[in-house]
């Protein structure tokens, strides 16, 4: 099977592997030690990890810069670039640079706005949106060319390149239409807002199916593991394009040992992923609570990992 | 300052409360003669600006009097005139005058006796508040020359 | 129009703190449609500044004019006769643009009494919205008639993005998702498909990212 780049993830999905990517934030200071622990705590469980930029507009270290730790730990990562914060010349410079240090995979998305962080009076950029960026990777890897049209004459970055999906916003028809967009743009994975309403979800896949679009990008289905059900709450209330329904913020209060019950719920979640046609694996964004994740891979049964 | 005598300019809309003035003056009904009357063809006449002037020029207190809510003869003016008041407070307050020496009050042309009580109100309030900051120190105004080219 | 909003009272007190006398220049273009800088605002304001620094002991003289608009060179003509030497300052109640004018014009501090919010219009009494970006290069054709580039909190131009839920901006929930609105009303015309297509990169040159912009019209030059 021949593959455009030099990543794992997509060697993992060609080969037609469940793959299981997760996430490690960045922290809120210039020490590598955390990321470092957390790539080795989760190396042989997860194909790849996604390195967070300056999530919810919160400043912390480069996604690129900790992604270099977690590959030096034996984990592949996967950057990611907001069009929050850079134009479209500092997008390519980090492009380039990124993959010079060994990354070879993309998430392009347009990222928090800033009047969530920690810095809400800062200016925001928005110079090109998250398809465009994507189109922008893509031509870089398969036309060499810049943005400008420019070419690149040699050593053009060959990246993998992710986008995201969020079958829980609005307006829901659009939200097929715009994956198909960042498709067309040269989105080779996708991955999806975190998913607890399994319902919408699975209305999403099969609009999605009918025009085809799981065959033409590999879709990767995000979830968060819940810790109680004030957390599953907060979700509810507070995090924008979450989609939380009662019964499993119910679920979690009743339930005597809650965070057993989210690892238990993540596991369900997976094991039913699993069968919907058309997912090619899954993102456990365990934010803050990165050690859980060996325990619900090995509990889905999709321990050991497979190497190339 | 033993013997402050406020003035307490109230500006009455010609429906309600300066009927009501007329009426409670037939009536032989005794109010505080601080009360200095503007008649307006509507509470919804009076703006900021005429609020303003009035503390500039020297009012210890100001009200504006208009009818019921809901009977304005034209219909919206008195509920402009409370929002346009409430404005004025602000300022007010900003200036260090103070909001609570402005007043919306609503009533009815028939309503005599309540002219007197409200203007006994304000007497009794700004009594208690004591002169406005403007008023309670000898400085000299200096003049204001108002001007509006090009019109 | 402009919309402008008058900073707040504290700071003009403060900013015009060390003058005597100055004068205070209204505009009766947009900021007087928008109820901030016309003929009656700088009364008010005249009027609570003179109240304020009395009350301090430390009298303003004011002198007040309202000109037709801060933004002609023929307009600021008729402030000649009041800008004169025992004017401390001048303070504008224009916009951005009727400060920087009079400040061109005349050698004499000048101080801004507004903050110059952006381009928009009436949606009801007491209420204005933005509408336009001024990027340059309209768009609107493509959109339906909404323009994703303001209207978006993020200027998105390839649809909303995963933030947009029940019709609102995750900014705001108050706040209108430009790209749902745009979505409707492209529903509404049966041109989805024109959302489909994706829309490249914009030249943002021809916005403000290319420097300060100028227009010239030589059909209409004088001299």
């Amino acid at each position: 099977m021949t593959t455009k780049t030099e990543s794992k993830l997509e060697k993992l999905l060609a080969r037609g592997e469940f793959v299981i990517s997760g996430e490690i934030g960045p922290p809120k200071h210039a020490g590598p030690e955390g990321i470092v622990k957390h790539a080795e705590n989760l190396k042989k469980y997860i194909d790849a990890a996604n390195i967070t930029d300056n999530q919810t507009a919160i400043v912390r270290m480069s996604s690129i810069a900790a992604a270099f730790h977690v590959l030096r730990s034996g984990l592949e990562p996967v950057i990611q670039i907001t069009c929050r914060d850079r134009n479209r010349i500092g997008i390519q410079s980090d492009l380039l640079g990124a993959y010079s240090l060994g990354m070879r995979n993309v998430l392009c998305l347009s990222g928090d706005h800033q009047s969530f962080g920690n810095h809400p009076t800062a200016k925001n950029v928005y110079d090109i949106d998250s398809i465009q960026e994507i189109k922008l990777v893509k031509d870089m890897r398969d036309s060499r060319k810049f943005l400008c049209g420019e070419e690149i004459k040699q050593n053009e970055p060959r990246y993998f390149i992710g986008g995201v999906a969020n079958p829980f916003a609005d307006p829901l028809e659009f939200r097929v239409a715009r994956l198909e967009k960042k498709i067309n743009a040269g989105a080779d994975f996708i991955q999806t807002q975190a998913i607890f309403d399994m319902g919408r979800f699975e209305k999403w896949m099969e609009m999605v199916r009918k025009r085809g679009l799981h065959e033409r990008t590999n879709i990767i289905a995000g979830l968060i593991p819940l810790k109680s059900h004030k957390a599953a709450r907060y979700m509810q209330k507070f995090v924008s394009g979450m989609l939380v329904p009662d019964e499993i913020v119910y679920r979690l209060e009743k339930a005597k040992e809650p965070q057993k019950e989210g690892v238990e719920l993540c596991v369900e979640q997976i094991k039913h992923l699993k069968q919907i046609e058309g997912i090619k694996g899954v993102h456990i964004m365990a934010v803050a609570w990165e050690e859980i994740i060996p325990t619900i891979v090995e509990k889905a049964g999709l321990f050991p990992r497979p190497s190339l | 300052m033993s013997e402050f005598y406020p003035k307490i300019v109230a500006f009455c809309c010609y429906y309600c409360a300066y009927s009501a003035a007329d009426l409670a003056g037939s009536m032989r009904l005794q109010y505080p003669s601080n009360i200095r009357l503007v008649e307006v063809p509507c509470s919804g006449r009076v703006d900021v600006l005429m609020i303003l002037k009035a503390f500039e020029k020297g009012a210890d207190g100001v009200y504006v009097a208009g009818c019921l809510e809901g009977d304005c003869h034209f219909l919206k003016g008195n509920y402009r005139a409370k929002k346009r008041v409430l404005y004025a407070k602000k300022i007010l307050d900003e200036i260090g005058i103070g909001g609570e020496r402005l007043e919306m009050f609503n009533l009815s042309g028939s309503s005599g006796p309540r002219f007197a009580e409200i203007a006994e109100e304000m007497v009794t309030r700004i009594s208690k508040l004591g002169p406005s900051p403007l008023n309670s120190r000898l400085v000299s105004f200096p003049n204001c020359k108002d001007a509006t080219a090009g019109n | 129009m402009i919309v402008a909003e008058n900073k707040p009272f504290h700071d003009i007190l403060g900013l015009i703190e060390d003058a005597k006398k100055i004068l205070i220049v209204g505009c009766g273009g947009c900021v007087a449609v928008c109820l901030s800088g016309g003929e009656k605002e700088v009364g008010v304001l005249a009027s609570a500044l003179r109240m304020s620094r009395k009350k301090e002991g430390n009298p303003l003289e004011t002198v007040e004019v309202t000109l037709p608009r801060q933004c002609d060179p023929e307009y600021m003509d008729m402030l000649k006769g009041y800008v004169k030497e025992d004017i401390d300052c001048i303070l504008s109640l224009g916009c951005g643009v009727g400060v920087q004018f009079i400040a061109e014009r005349f050698s004499k501090w000048v101080i801004p009494a507004q903050n110059t919010k952006f381009a928009g219009g009436t949606i009801a009494h007491g209420i204005w919205e933005e509408r336009c970006g001024l990027c340059g290069e309209c768009i609107l054709y493509k959109t339906g008639g909404i323009c994703p580039i303001i209207r978006c909190s993020k200027s998105l131009l390839n649809g909303p993005c995963g933030g947009s839920q029940n019709g609102k901006c995750e900014v705001d929930k108050n706040l209108d998702c430009g790209w749902q609105l745009i979505y409707d009303r492209m529903k509404k015309f049966g041109k989805l498909d024109l959302l489909l297509k994706i829309e490249p990169p914009k030249d943002w040159s021809k916005s403000r990212d290319g420097g300060p912009r100028k227009v010239v019209r030589e059909d209409v030059k004088i001299s």
